[in-house]
């Protein structure tokens, strides 16, 4: 059932995409069905192929970047007192200014290569790690800590043995979102301006009228999205092993 | 683990939250003894046994001295009513967490058999490497006394530490705990006269706002006393008219 379920749940999604394209009578150029997508992927894969490539190492680059940044502002927000007065604030209001909003900028800036795109992944993930982990590292259970205090514990050994440890459940829903969040950077950074990815190849393709092409990476898009989450959920899920599901089966 | 020595602590005034919770605070533990605390909830047991373990730094700072002259921090071993195991560490690992915490090896070999003996006295055998989550509440409660044990200080402070178990598996506990720190200067917080007539040696009532610190108590006979014993329920009678008027006077204050 676990290899089944998600099969049945493709195969109706695209059955409904097949019923709306008849049912509608919508033009091809409009919404293509399901089938001449297919073909297109299979015609052009050697494209979409190259082009995957480009959107996934800037995805892979501006997750680890967003990550170790985010890691690495927690604990020093969490371990610094002035830190965490003075930076609070700044970490707040820049995100008040919407990221996508900085895309034209980061492209002036870094170019249209690679740095741009990997510079949008890394500023869209970062938040929600640093705002995650942090949360965590101030909800340790006191009474651990005091526990920590009677044993002579430093402040740094209560960090690396207690806090840090307590604050990982909340640090992997950050790096799910994050996970989730990811290829949005990338493919906003692709569409203000680049000359690889699947973004770019969908901004082109449209501009061709080869809506199924456009389609077709959009999809691939899709799928990226879904085996990265699934892999990041299967990671986090081995290394918090002492974490059990508490949502019953049956709920 | 040193020698046993008694500790008194003293204090001109201790507030907390704006409030004067002590106003002329003047208590003692004496040397290898078990002192027990009892009174209404909130009534500022817990914040004397804080006090004494260093760790009421918000309530303000008491003088604490020790009957062998040296101070007493780094000395004491505490026990709360969580197990506060660590989810993330099996059940030795969380014996030997004191160790870890100090950067000191926690799996060098002497250390690793000192905690399998007393994983051993508390009935945790075969569950070394076993994750907190897999064990009952009365285990982790016994894994929490092992790992206090571990410890190996002279002094011991226990905030309601068996109130989270029923109260077959209490009992044992109890029983459990007084043979395994038979000699060592304890201070018990509990809100259950019987556990208190079971292990202390002295038992106080704490009562009103500030606190007035009852005369001792002292129960007859060897810990651990058992539950059904003719004076310690005539005790337990005097203890329960006690701890309603202390529950009257902290109310009206």
């Amino acid at each position: 059932m676990r290899v089944l379920r998600p099969s049945i749940i493709f195969a109706a999604l695209i059955m409904l995409w097949q019923i709306i394209v008849w049912a509608s009578g919508v033009e091809p150029f409009i919404l293509p069905p399901p089938a001449r997508v297919g073909i297109a992927w299979v015609e052009r894969w050697d494209v979409i192929l190259f082009h995957t490539q480009t959107t996934v190492l800037e995805i892979l680059l501006g997750l680890l970047l967003g990550t170790v940044m985010g890691t690495v502002s927690a604990l020093f927000l969490a371990y610094f007192a002035t830190a965490r007065r003075w930076l609070m604030p700044i970490l707040v209001i820049s995100q008040a200014i919407p990221v996508f909003a900085l895309a034209p900028i980061l492209v002036l800036w870094l170019g249209y290569g690679l740095a741009s795109k990997v510079a949008m992944a890394t500023l869209i993930i970062y938040f929600p790690v640093t705002a995650a982990f942090f949360d965590g590292l101030r909800r340790t259970e006191p009474g651990q800590l005091d526990l920590a205090r009677t044993m002579n514990a430093s402040r740094w050994s209560i960090l690396r043995n207690i806090r840090i440890p307590a604050a990982l459940p909340a640090f992997a829903s950050g790096l799910r979102v994050a996970t989730a969040v990811a290829p949005i950077g990338a493919v906003v950074g692709e569409w203000v301006g680049s000359s690889a990815g699947l973004g770019y190849l969908m901004l082109h393709s449209n501009g061709r009228m080869q809506i199924d092409v456009m389609f077709a990476a959009l999809f691939t898009l899709g799928a990226i999205a879904v085996v990265l989450y699934f892999t990041v959920d299967a990671f986090l899920s081995r290394v918090l092993f002492w974490q059990p599901d508490t949502q019953p089966s049956n709920d | 683990m040193g020698k046993i020595f008694g500790i008194h602590i003293k204090a001109p005034r201790i507030a907390f939250d704006g409030q004067t919770l002590f106003e002329t605070l003047d208590f003692s533990l004496p040397a290898g003894q078990w002192t027990c605390l009892l009174g209404p909830s909130g009534v500022g047991k817990s914040t004397l046994l804080r006090l004494i373990a260093g760790l009421a730094t918000e309530a303000g700072s008491a003088c604490i001295s020790c009957d062998d002259g040296k101070p007493l921090s780094g000395r004491t071993a505490y026990m709360g009513q969580q197990d506060l195991l660590l989810p993330w560490l099996s059940v030795i690992d969380n014996v030997t967490l004191g160790r870890r915490l100090r950067g000191e090896d926690p799996k060098g070999h002497e250390a690793q058999s000192h905690a399998k003996q007393l994983l051993d006295a508390v009935g945790l055998t075969g569950y070394e490497q076993s994750l907190p989550s897999k064990l009952s509440g009365g285990m982790r409660q016994r894994a929490a006394l092992a790992r206090t044990l571990m410890e190996n200080r002279p002094v011991v402070l226990m905030d309601e530490p068996f109130s989270a178990v029923d109260a077959i598996t209490r009992l044992r506990l109890q029983e459990l705990a007084a043979e395994l720190l038979r000699d060592r200067t304890v201070l018990l917080v509990t809100h259950d006269p019987l556990e208190a007539l079971r292990l202390g040696d002295r038992i106080h009532v704490l009562s009103g706002r500030p606190v007035v610190i009852s005369d001792a108590l002292l129960p007859t006979g060897l810990r651990p006393r058992p539950a059904g014993d003719p004076d310690l329920l005539a005790n337990q009678a005097k203890l329960f008219r006690q701890l309603s008027a202390a529950m009257e006077d902290t109310a009206a204050a």
